[in-house]
């Protein structure tokens, strides 16, 4: 009796808590989901009298309309997550399995990045962009994306690629396949769980990224989801639209949290290996 | 090929020698070596190193964001001694960091018993505190820059149906309401990574201890004073590098929900950072700025990291 009552206890306690905790995100793709009155009507209705995809059309025709935004931010994840996957995997194998002068030089200078707050240097780098003529680009911002990547990816693959053991590979060598043949059909199948952390990881950052892109574009029509919401909130010469403000926070928020849940395993895997070994 | 490796691994104890032989193998073709990790090299030289430099060299420069730089030796860094934006910045900064590191801590323990519990269902509670964590510090800042809105924020709505309060709160009106509606959002977006980095940590702790414990008749709070809280130390210890980092470093949602009011009195060190180089467009003098925060947060991390190599060795 005694046990059942602390079991309830518990449980109404963690749902109300677990509740609080999701409430925020319901909430606000409850309201993206009302007419544009019922969303910008004061105080609030709890729950939409009327179900409406208007807030989501209002969006379309803001600025450069929200397919312009959306597709920047995806071009940018993908542009970030295809380089820090192939800048890491090759780093990592190259660090797990070759000796070369500088070596250790060389990786903990890469792990020097996580010491320096990226903030205080994305001053030079739009110097440093620009002398590439990569300003108010995406191919530049992702460059910086990846290269905040490398701390963590390249010592989780460093760490996966040590795990695994030389001897497959040496027999696909014998067998005359290159390196990059070995790397390629034997050893990068087993890590393949180290290349979705960093993916993942990588693919979260640049979605979120917002002082990045707030910095590097300036051109709307480059502009990343982020960007565009701060935007919504800040167009004081209008009035602003909470539906089409909630609406576009439904759009950013989305696909992160499905990209999470689908590959939760490999966060926390990532975690373990990756940041918590260091 | 799965054979082989059998094979391999079965010669093992024999084959040491051999297999140094074969890593030498590998060793002898340092070019290739070289040639994975290019790309790594080229973007930390370019993109880290090279800005670093120019960091340095443009923090002892009068550089206007037009116009050619000149140089002015430490003029700028006796500009931040007199700054009081700057300062007043630095004082907001180290009260945010203690309050929202001490309150993150207090709450991720409670939650941690949560995410801990063999009950059913604490799988999704744990899911459920995660969540917030993946959403972009931005878009939540946004969301929460609507929720307390005093016109049709759904905080006043709730607290007003509670009848806790009668009249509308305007959450970002003063400095003290503004830095704790900063400080819920905080909580809410970045505890449940606390959470999952605290209950990798409690896991990992070998079960044995507890019951080689409970044997010598150990209470369950002397069970967590003598075995949970010394096995976590690592872990509490890197959270705190992290929070602590992280909250010296806040810009979104500073930016976002305050904007650095009521009268300047939430500008965080970034946020003052980024308005003196992209609003008033004083480079030389941002670059300054953020020399002096580079070095306090490096001083930061190397005694943090001491500290976290003697606890191991203990």
């Amino acid at each position: 009796m005694n046990r059942a009552l602390r079991g309830t206890a518990f449980h109404v306690a963690s749902m109300v808590l677990a509740i609080a905790f999701l409430f925020p995100l319901l909430w606000a793709l409850l309201n993206s989901l009302k007419t544009r009155a019922e969303a910008n009507q004061q105080p609030p209705s709890w729950f939409p009298h009327s179900l409406s995809v208007a807030n989501y059309r209002s969006l379309a025709t803001f600025d450069q309309g929200i397919g312009t935004y959306l597709r920047n931010s995806v071009l940018l994840a993908a542009l970030t997550v295809t380089g820090s996957v192939l800048v890491c995997v090759f780093g990592g194998y190259g660090f797990a399995r070759f000796a070369f002068r500088g070596k250790t030089l060389l990786f903990g200078t890469t792990l020097g990045i996580l010491m320096v707050p990226y903030a205080t240097i994305l001053l030079p780098l739009y110097i440093v962009l620009g002398h590439l003529g990569l300003q108010n680009s995406l191919i530049g911002l992702a460059l910086v994306l990846v290269m905040f990547q490398l701390p963590f990816g390249i010592y989780l693959m460093r760490n996966s690629f040590e795990a695994v053991p030389r001897e497959l590979e040496e027999a696909a060598l014998v067998d005359g396949a290159s390196s990059f043949g070995a790397l390629r059909h034997v050893s990068l199948r087993i890590v393949l769980p180290g290349v979705v952390t960093v993916a993942l990881f990588s693919f979260l950052t640049s979605w979120n990224e917002y002082l990045a892109p707030l910095i590097f574009l300036n051109d709307g029509s480059k502009y990343t989801l982020p960007v565009m919401l701060v935007n919504i909130r800040y167009s004081s010469y209008n009035i602003i639209d909470f539906g089409a403000l909630q609406a576009g926070m439904v759009v950013a928020m989305v696909p992160c949290l499905l990209v999470y849940l689908a590959l939760q395993r490999f966060y926390v895997s990532g975690l373990v290996t990756g940041a918590l070994r260091g | 090929m799965s054979v082989t490796t059998t094979r391999a691994g079965a010669q093992a104890p024999a084959a040491q020698a051999g297999s140094r032989r074969r890593r030498g193998s590998t060793a002898r073709r340092p070019l290739t070596g070289v040639l994975f990790v290019a790309p790594t090299a080229v973007i930390v030289a370019g993109l880290f190193l090279v800005p670093l430099a120019i960091l340095v060299y443009m923090s002892f420069m009068d550089w206007p964001l037009l116009g050619s730089p000149t140089a002015n030796g430490i003029d700028n860094y006796r500009h931040l001694a007199h700054d009081s934006q700057f300062l007043g910045a630095i004082t907001f900064t180290l009260l945010y960091t203690a309050i929202t590191t001490v309150v993150l801590f207090a709450i991720a323990f409670v939650l941690v018993a949560i995410s801990n519990s063999r009950r059913r269902g604490s799988r999704f509670y744990r899911t459920a505190f995660f969540l917030p964590y993946v959403v972009g510090t931005a878009a939540a800042s946004t969301m929460w820059w609507v929720d307390v809105s005093d016109r049709l924020g759904v905080f006043n709505q709730g607290l007003q149906s509670a009848g806790l309060i009668h009249q509308p709160v305007g959450f970002l009106d003063t400095p003290g309401k503004a830095l704790f509606t900063v400080v819920t959002l905080v909580v809410w977006k970045f505890v449940g990574f606390q959470v999952i980095v605290l209950l990798v940590g409690v896991q990992s702790i070998p079960g044995e201890l507890y019951e080689a414990a409970r044997v010598d008749g150990a209470s369950s709070l002397q069970r967590l004073r003598y075995i949970t809280v010394p096995g976590l130390k690592p872990t509490l210890a890197l959270l705190t590098v992290l929070s602590v980092t992280g909250s010296l470093l806040a810009f979104d949602q500073f930016y976002v929900l305050t904007h650095g009011g009521p009268d300047n009195s939430t500008m965080t060190v970034v946020l003052a950072l980024y308005n003196k180089a992209f609003q008033s467009f004083r480079l030389g003098d941002a670059a300054a700025e953020a020399v002096v925060l580079l070095v306090a947060l490096i001083v930061l991390n190397v005694v943090q990291l001491r500290l976290l190599r003697r606890d191991r060795e203990d």
